[in-house]
């Protein structure tokens, strides 16, 4: 029964199959795959805007929005029919072609990523070899996309954002890389499925998952701070910022190209943070082995919703960082700590498994953390806090 | 079913293109853009000799596409610094009027 | 000739084309992005797919920025060049074509060139780890040291000195 009910989507699929041409079952079978992608991950998006909201307004010690349907659900419904009825004013000097274009390829570009990840048990739209290696290739045609939309509005803050974000783009992008090159060494493959198949196991009630290692759980948190700077979400987003440079990049994009955007950038997180979900929290798995009843797809979205709650709750909490500390943090901590984490990762694996290489293992990481917080306490003082709340 | 001919008629066209790029764009950058299209059409012509060739499974031909994408990379990050230091010093990037060596 | 070979081929020497035509520089790179994907894609076509998605993540996304960011730093506002080919452009264009033409004959005119594909190989990344660490660890290492020496190089000789006069 539980068997069936995870595989429902790949049964549907096949009885659809069936009663389809042979002529035609190549692109049948592309389009069954793709479309529910693409209509579950919008609607993903939808929520993930009403969930911000209320979040950060409930974090910011206030309602959110709370008049449009019970609890304020029918919020994205408000916000797609204004989105789409606004009037689409672009500027007089723009360049109109590459205007037009950026949002296109943005959203592109952001969906391309979903191929390889997989949702389920057997649900994946192509297991390529190189899946990984995709994923990142799609992920950097979003920087062409940013200096497109920033370049073409010809106005000085939208230059100004765009080449900020494309700097902290490609500055998060090697951290990302190197922090998921980790867990290619131990899995010993780029396939996405490869991957997840080899945090299937359990050991007692827990699983196998790469976090529950210490090369592991160092890489998730760099690929999550990566993450976060590559889709310019607080507390890195000083190139969209609305009391720094009034959105940035998009500051020329009116109506339903606004839309889109906002709509690739979250996209885009959630492809990420499927990714790390994939790579580093054992993909569609269980997290105890006596709840392996719950269907594949479940525990992914599950996953998916937590870390976007944690994106909220990040957003809401810790105050921006300026371009110089973004880009110091990137290349003086993060992008070191990942060659570290490799070379721990390499420790790890040609160590005989047991007490010892724990110890070690968590030893050589946590050394520069515990020295890097040490360096930043040392020239503050910490004071107690005293709150005043609104009533 | 495509033949090698088919690909290489490509490749020797693209390399063709950015040739006649690099001979005639009075900008530096494109230029330069010219001979990066130069290293991809010569490329597009190692990976399909590898694919038609009596041997794959010797990869040579994608490890030579592979280190050829690095060398290239690499020599595009310097050139267009180069440029940039050239801009710097002479105020233009036509080459036109960048014709004497004097400082 | 295969459907899906053609139209790559067409927009991949259209987009190259348009990139050595255009007048606006920036339209040029982003028309070259567009010859560079159509490269890549021939290549996933040609069963490369490492090479394929290494073109996209590094021609992609790593030369066409840094060549928009070089067109942005070096571009005088207002200055709209009148001419955008050189003084000497025919003897270019004659060159080319001619280089063109002798290829061309040549591959029409030989016998090993009207190859058909022989079954495809199966190339995974492993293999592709496996030779870079065994056959080619010396070329591997040599790019290492290349490309560290190009990231210092690069980064001097395009750094501001003007701070050391102050």
């Amino acid at each position: 029964m539980t068997q069936m009910l995870d595989q429902i989507f790949v049964t549907a699929k096949l009885w659809l199959m069936g009663y389809i041409p042979a002529a035609a079952k190549p692109l049948a079978s592309a389009i069954l795959s793709v479309v529910p992608v693409l209509i579950a991950f919008p609607l993903l998006f939808a929520i993930t805007t009403w969930l911000e909201r209320k979040g950060l307004g409930r974090i910011q010690n206030r309602l959110g929005p709370n008049r449009t349907g019970p609890f304020g659900l029918l919020q994205p419904i408000a916000d797609a029919i204004k989105s789409l009825t606004k009037e689409d004013i672009v500027p007089l000097r723009a360049d109109h072609a590459v205007h037009f274009l950026a949002p296109v390829l943005l959203v592109l570009a952001s969906f391309l990523g979903y191929a390889v990840l997989p949702i389920g048990r057997n649900m994946v739209i192509v297991n390529l070899d190189a899946g990984v290696l995709y994923f990142f290739a799609a992920g950097s045609v979003v920087e062409l996309a940013v200096f497109m939309a920033g370049w073409s509005s010809r106005s000085k803050y939208s230059l100004l954002g765009a080449m900020r974000a494309i700097a902290q783009m490609i500055s998060y992008e090697v951290p990302l890389v190197l922090a998921s090159v980790v867990v290619i060494m131990q899995a010993g493959s780029l396939s996405t499925v490869a991957i997840v198949e080899k945090q299937t196991g359990y050991t007692g009630i827990f699983p196998h998952w790469f976090v529950f290692t210490p090369w592991g759980f160092v890489g998730f948190a760099l690929f999550m701070i990566a993450a976060t700077a590559e889709s310019n979400r607080s507390p890195f987003d000083l190139p969209e910022g609305e009391s720094e440079i009034i959105a940035g990049y998009y500051i020329e994009y009116s109506g339903f190209k606004f839309a889109l955007f906002f709509l690739g950038e979250y996209l885009g997180m959630f492809a990420t943070s499927g990714m790390a979900i994939t790579l580093f929290l054992g993909g569609w798995t269980a997290p105890v082995s006596f709840l392996t009843w719950i269907p594949s797809y479940i525990w992914f979205f599950t996953k998916l919703v937590t870390l976007i709650a944690v994106f909220i709750w990040i957003r809401g909490t810790l105050p921006r960082l300026r371009m110089d500390q973004l880009m110091n943090l990137a290349w003086e901590f993060i992008l070191p700590m990942a060659l570290l984490n490799m070379l721990v990762a390499g420790v790890w694996h040609f160590m005989p498994s047991g007490i010892l290489r724990w110890l070690v293992c968590t030893a050589i990481v946590a050394t520069p953390c515990v020295l890097f917080s040490a360096r930043l306490k040392r020239k503050k003082r910490l004071q107690v806090r005293t709150y005043i709340f609104a009533d | 079913m495509t033949s090698l001919q088919n690909y290489l008629i490509l490749s020797s066209l693209l390399f063709s293109i950015g040739l006649a790029g690099a001979l005639t764009r009075r900008n530096a950058i494109l230029v330069l853009i010219g001979i990066e299209l130069m290293l991809n059409a010569a490329n597009l012509n190692f990976i399909a000799f590898w694919r038609y060739g009596p041997n794959p499974s010797h990869l040579t031909g994608i490890m030579f596409a592979i280190f050829s994408i690095t060398v290239a990379a690499a020599e595009a990050a310097v050139g267009l610094g180069i440029i940039l230091a050239a801009y710097r010093h002479s105020r233009t990037t036509d080459l036109d009027q960048m014709n004497s060596l004097k400082g | 000739m295969t459907a899906a070979f053609f139209i790559l081929a067409a927009l991949t020497v259209a987009g190259t084309a348009a990139a050595m035509g255009l007048r606006n520089a920036v339209h040029c790179v982003l028309a070259l992005t567009v010859g560079f994907a159509g490269v890549a894609a021939l290549y996933l076509q040609l069963g490369a797919q490492f090479v394929g998605l290494t073109q996209i993540m590094v021609y992609v996304g790593a030369v066409a920025i840094l060549a928009v960011f070089a067109i942005m730093m070096t571009h005088k506002p207002g200055e709209d060049q009148p001419r955008i080919f050189s003084s000497h452009w025919v003897v270019g264009g004659v060159v080319a074509a001619a280089v063109f033409s002798v290829l061309a004959w040549a591959i029409s005119s030989s016998g090993t060139a009207n190859q058909f594909p022989p079954p495809e190989p199966s190339v995974t990344v492993l293999a592709i780890g496996d030779s870079l660490m065994h056959t080619y660890v010396l070329p591997l290492e040599l790019m290492g040291l290349l490309l560290t020496a190009a990231l210092i190089g690069a980064v001097v000789i395009a750094m501001d000195r003007r701070e050391e006069t102050k």
